[in-house]
């Protein structure tokens, strides 16, 4: 809906979006803050339910604040996205598998944990 | 000889003082009366004239992107005149530091050269050459009036001149960084590099980055968003396909060594410990975070080189390129392959054998791409009406050259292999290789093909043959010496040599570097030839070579608007589909073009930068303050300015357009 | 273009734009910040990164248990989460035209935006009113810088929003504005998700390490 026939087409919101998408977003946020500072399950298990609450919440975010559709400026916005997604993967994960096996083969090990440098 | 101790920071002068000034180099001092000396004259010449109004107008300010495309290339030459310089000194040095001689070049001076040499020849002379020749082209060959930003355009050639001007500067004031052209902590780091050099590494890199990151943006979004209707992604020309490509490499790449270097220099400036040897830092994470960046750039390096080759392959075989289809998948797999493949300049490091197979592997797997392109180039030859003219004479010295770099690059991708030659003159070979036979060796092929569209007249043929003899034999004999230099143990970055068994190959590689030296300087009179007799080469079709791309399609040099009236595509090589379909130049009907201001934030913006990078440099913080304050300011009060565009009058197109029909008639076409 | 029409070499082709319409002023615009916000976030990616390859080298210093105040966290990201909810308002507010409802979203959600970097900055104060400064450890240098670029990026959100505001007063709810309110909430929205994997992988996860 563009009031200026020249002007450039802005995803159009509407108020039910930005409901929807503040009442999840507090959800999904107050949840892992409720199980991290209750601590009732392992901390492995609290790890994994964050983790997916943190990518949930991403996903709500990019429908609900920044209207990302696959049809947006032609699917160049999702590509764009998807790719970026791809290459942050290949980083964190290489990154972390690299340093983690040069950690292993090169660092003698410490005598007190808290200290591996 | 190490330069004295910097004084304790001044609150007005901060570091900088007299001593910085290198009064005890000779050369350096040489070096300096001859650049004031050339640099008053040109500043006189320009003033005796009177082209101060005209230089500021039409090109300083300008966003048309042929006049900033023009500017890049002038960026890039210049540039690569200083890298030139670095590698004939290093090359001297190497054969004379033979039987206790200790060459012409201190440590201190000739650690500077070789991270000069590799800092200036990647950023300052590949990066500007590349971007310079997408910025011209590719509007064109989209059928495109200008880039998506005009005004970011011109702000990315500034941001890029600026960081070549800081490391300009510290030829004279101060010192550069002696680290190698990465700058690994934790020789990097505050504390083995304490003086001002890695200092404006830092700071020339962010500089030039910013302006790196948004070209990148720039011509992705001017690909996607204004290619002439008709041309889906599959009818684009492939030079479009591979800038596209290494673009997105730009974007997805330069953030990452904007990231790195930032950190390396909280490191050095606020004293955190992210590459410190303690505390819990890690060197070796740098080496990781910059070579995530660093194996992408070698690809946004050579891409758009191999969208020249195919360009002028096809054109001089007088054939539509053999295998579009495979060419564009071949160059999508190497632009997701690079991302993968980082770890293999680190194999050494200790990862262990899991990750150097995986990283070993995928390394020799991006091969296959590219071996799929050089096919795709041969077969489009085969049984072509093949005519050598330069540019295709290039593009055959680039098949026969980077074939074998492109081998000696498998043998590295080998782990176990790569344990031997890690660090060795196999490596600086075989990378000199792949540059020069690849990127150089391109935009020597695309500055031939391309000079008569900037221009409207060809290069002198006898003085580019010439440079071109010159050049190969020359990189031959330059390089070869250092494969076996490199086979025989031989590491890099060396000043002197104890084993007088080695000295004849210096001594040769030497020759060859001699031997380019001329071959540049019959460049450079191939291109002052040109111009004086620039009328004996007049080219007025505006299509000098039977050229199949758009940008073939308008007069030379195009006007202003790239396109009167922008052209309907059918075909992949749509100006061969037009010429051969009899396509008629619209002579009437013309109309207003709506077309972008110049402006001249963009050299003020990055002229302010310029100076906050030289205050941090020098830790002068009240200078560092004022001009970051003035860089937010100017680049508000610039967003105020809403008055961007103009047009011109359908009067003045139809004059421009009149001029070339009598042209066109008069040389009978 | 549909290439079965001219399987005919004869048949009459359009090569021409005889009729053309310009691209509208700042079509490319949504896009290129698009582009540039996907490469912010490799910026981000690389300071996660180290985060996560560094964020366990203590040198014998404080960990994440001894330092973080999840309550304060907790508030501080209610205050980013409001700042976005209220920009939503301010695009809302956008589409019906009405440009004094629009400044004072944009207002409101500056309020917001400052609040959280006053928290943060306090959280910062803190830090180093301990000993824990960023010199002290790896750990140390890969949180404060992580966090301090996101708290910079908002920083710079907060001037861009003032000028913007100003702007809109001069010149109302025009084309170029619109577009400038459009990129802005990008912007907004996009520092929103980075701070959940800040929030999430820096302060939750430190506290269960």
């Amino acid at each position: 809906m563009s009031h200026d026939h020249h002007a450039v087409e802005i995803p159009h919101a509407s108020m039910r979006d930005y409901a929807i998408g503040f009442v999840l977003s507090v959800i999904l946020t107050a949840i892992p803050f409720w199980l991290v500072m209750e601590k009732p399950f392992a901390a492995g298990v609290t790890a994994a339910i964050i983790m997916a609450f943190a990518v949930v919440q991403i996903v709500v975010h990019m429908i609900y604040f920044l209207h990302m559709t696959p049809r947006a400026e032609g699917g160049w916005s999702m590509t764009a996205l998807v790719f970026t997604i791809i290459v942050v993967l290949i980083m964190l994960a290489g990154s972390l598998w690299v340093m983690h096996h040069l950690n292993t083969n090169m660092m003698p090990m410490p005598h007190d944990v808290r200290q591996i440098p | 000889m190490t330069p004295p101790p910097l004084p304790a920071t001044d609150p007005i002068w901060g570091r900088l003082s007299l001593n910085a000034i290198p009064l005890h180099e000779p050369i350096l001092i040489a070096t300096f009366g001859a650049v004031v000396l050339g640099g008053l004259v040109m500043l006189a010449l320009i003033t005796k004239y009177r082209l101060w109004g005209w230089l500021w107008r039409e090109w300083f300010t300008t966003v048309d992107h042929k006049k900033i495309g023009i500017m890049y290339m002038i960026l890039g030459l210049v540039m690569f005149l200083r890298g030139f310089a670095d590698a004939i000194m290093m090359r001297l040095q190497q054969a004379m530091a033979f039987g206790g001689s200790e060459g012409y070049l201190n440590a201190h001076h000739y650690d500077q050269i070789f991270t000069a040499h590799g800092v200036i020849m990647i950023f300052f002379v590949a990066m500007p050459f590349i971007t310079g020749l997408m910025n011209y082209i590719v509007p064109l060959q989209i059928g495109a009036r200008d880039v998506s930003f005009p005004f970011l355009n011109n702000f990315s050639f500034w941001m890029t001149t600026a960081g070549a001007v800081l490391v300009m500067v510290s030829l004279f004031v101060g010192e550069f960084a002696q680290t190698g052209w990465l700058a690994y902590p934790p020789l990097s780091g505050i504390a083995y590099s304490p003086n001002v050099g890695v200092d404006y590494y830092i700071w020339a890199l962010q500089i030039a980055g910013v302006g790196t990151t948004l070209s990148g943006i720039n011509l992705i979004v001017t690909i996607l968003k204004l290619r002439a209707p008709g041309m889906g992604l599959m009818k684009m020309p492939v030079f479009t396909w591979t800038s596209l490509c290494a673009n997105i490499l730009i974007v997805a790449s330069f953030p990452v060594l904007t990231a790195v270097l930032a950190l390396l220099g909280l490191d050095r400036y606020a004293g955190t410990n992210f590459f410190t040897n303690d505390f819990g830092g890690s060197p070796m994470m740098y080496v990781n975070l910059i070579w995530i960046w660093g194996h992408p750039e070698v690809y946004i390096l050579i891409l758009p080189l191999f969208g020249v080759f195919s360009e002028v392959t096809s054109t001089f075989s007088g054939k539509r390129l053999f295998g579009y289809t495979s060419m564009v998948y071949a160059t999508v797999c190497i632009t997701i392959l690079s991302y993968l493949v980082w770890l293999h300049h680190f194999f050494t490091m200790g990862s262990g054998a899991s990750v150097n197979s995986f990283f070993g592997i995928t390394t020799m797997v991006i091969s296959i791409p590219t071996g799929a392109k050089l096919f795709n180039w041969l077969f489009t030859m085969y049984r072509g009406r093949i005519r050598f003219d330069l540019p295709m004479m290039w593009t055959i010295a680039f098949m026969l050259t980077f074939v074998v770099g492109g081998m000696t690059g498998v043998l590295l991708a080998v782990p176990p292999a790569d344990f031997v030659l890690h660090n060795s003159l196999f490596l600086i070979a075989h990378f000199h290789n792949v540059i020069i036979g690849g990127v150089l060796f391109g935009l020597f092929a695309a500055i031939n093909y391309w000079w008569p569209k900037a221009f409207g007249f060809k290069l002198d043929v006898f003085w580019g043959k010439v440079s071109f003899w010159c050049w190969v034999v020359g990189f031959w004999l330059a390089f070869m010496p250092l494969y076996i230099l490199g086979l025989m143990g031989v590491t890099r970055r060396m000043r002197v040599f104890d084993d007088p068994s080695l000295q004849i190959w210096f001594v040769v590689a030497g020759i060859g570097a001699a031997i380019i030296a001329v071959g540049i300087l019959a460049m450079l009179i191939q291109f002052a030839v040109s111009i004086w007799k620039r009328d004996q080469l007049r080219e007025t079709s505006g299509d000098p070579w039977n050229g199949r791309t758009l940008e073939w399609a308008t007069s030379s040099p195009p006007p202003d608007y790239n396109f009167a009236f922008t052209p309907v595509i059918h075909d992949l090589d749509a100006w061969h589909d037009m010429k051969r379909r009899g396509a008629e130049r619209p002579l009437t009907g013309f109309r207003d073009i709506h077309m972008p201001s110049n402006t001249g934030a963009g050299i003020i913006l990055a002229g302010i930068s310029t100076v906050l990078g030289f205050a941090l440099i020098w830790h002068i913080w009240w200078l560092a303050g004022l001009s970051l304050i003035s860089l937010i300011g100017g680049a508000i009060v610039h967003s105020f300015n809403y008055k961007r565009d103009f047009h011109i009058p359908a009067a003045t197109v139809a004059e421009v357009e009149d001029k070339r029909t009598r042209q066109l008639s008069a040389a009978g076409a | 273009m549909n290439t079965a029409t001219l399987a005919r070499d004869d048949a009459p082709v359009r090569f021409y734009e005889l009729d053309e319409h310009p691209h509208p002023e700042g079509h490319s615009t949504m896009l290129g910040f698009w582009i540039y916000l996907m490469s912010d976030c490799l910026i981000f990616a690389i300071l996660f990164a180290c985060y996560a390859v560094l964020g366990g080298n203590f040198a014998a210093g404080p960990g994440p248990r001894d330092l973080f105040d999840l309550d304060l966290i907790a508030l501080n990201t209610a205050m980013l989460l409001f700042s976005s909810i209220t920009y939503g308002f301010a695009m809302l507010s956008m589409q019906r035209n009405r440009l004094r409802q629009t400044q004072i979203w944009l207002g409101v959600t500056g309020l917001f935006g400052l609040a959280f970097l006053s928290i943060e900055l306090y959280e910062f104060q803190h830090l180093i009113h301990v000993g824990a400064t960023p010199q002290r450890s790896a750990f140390l240098s890969a949180f404060f810088t992580l966090v301090g670029t996101h708290g910079l990026h908002v920083t710079f959100g907060l001037v861009w929003l003032v000028t913007l505001i100003v702007q809109l007063g001069r010149h109302g709810l025009i084309a170029a504005n619109r577009r400038r309110v459009a990129c802005l909430s990008m912007f907004w929205h996009f520092l929103d998700v980075v701070w959940i994997g800040v929030f999430t992988l820096v302060y939750l996860m430190g506290m269960l390490r």
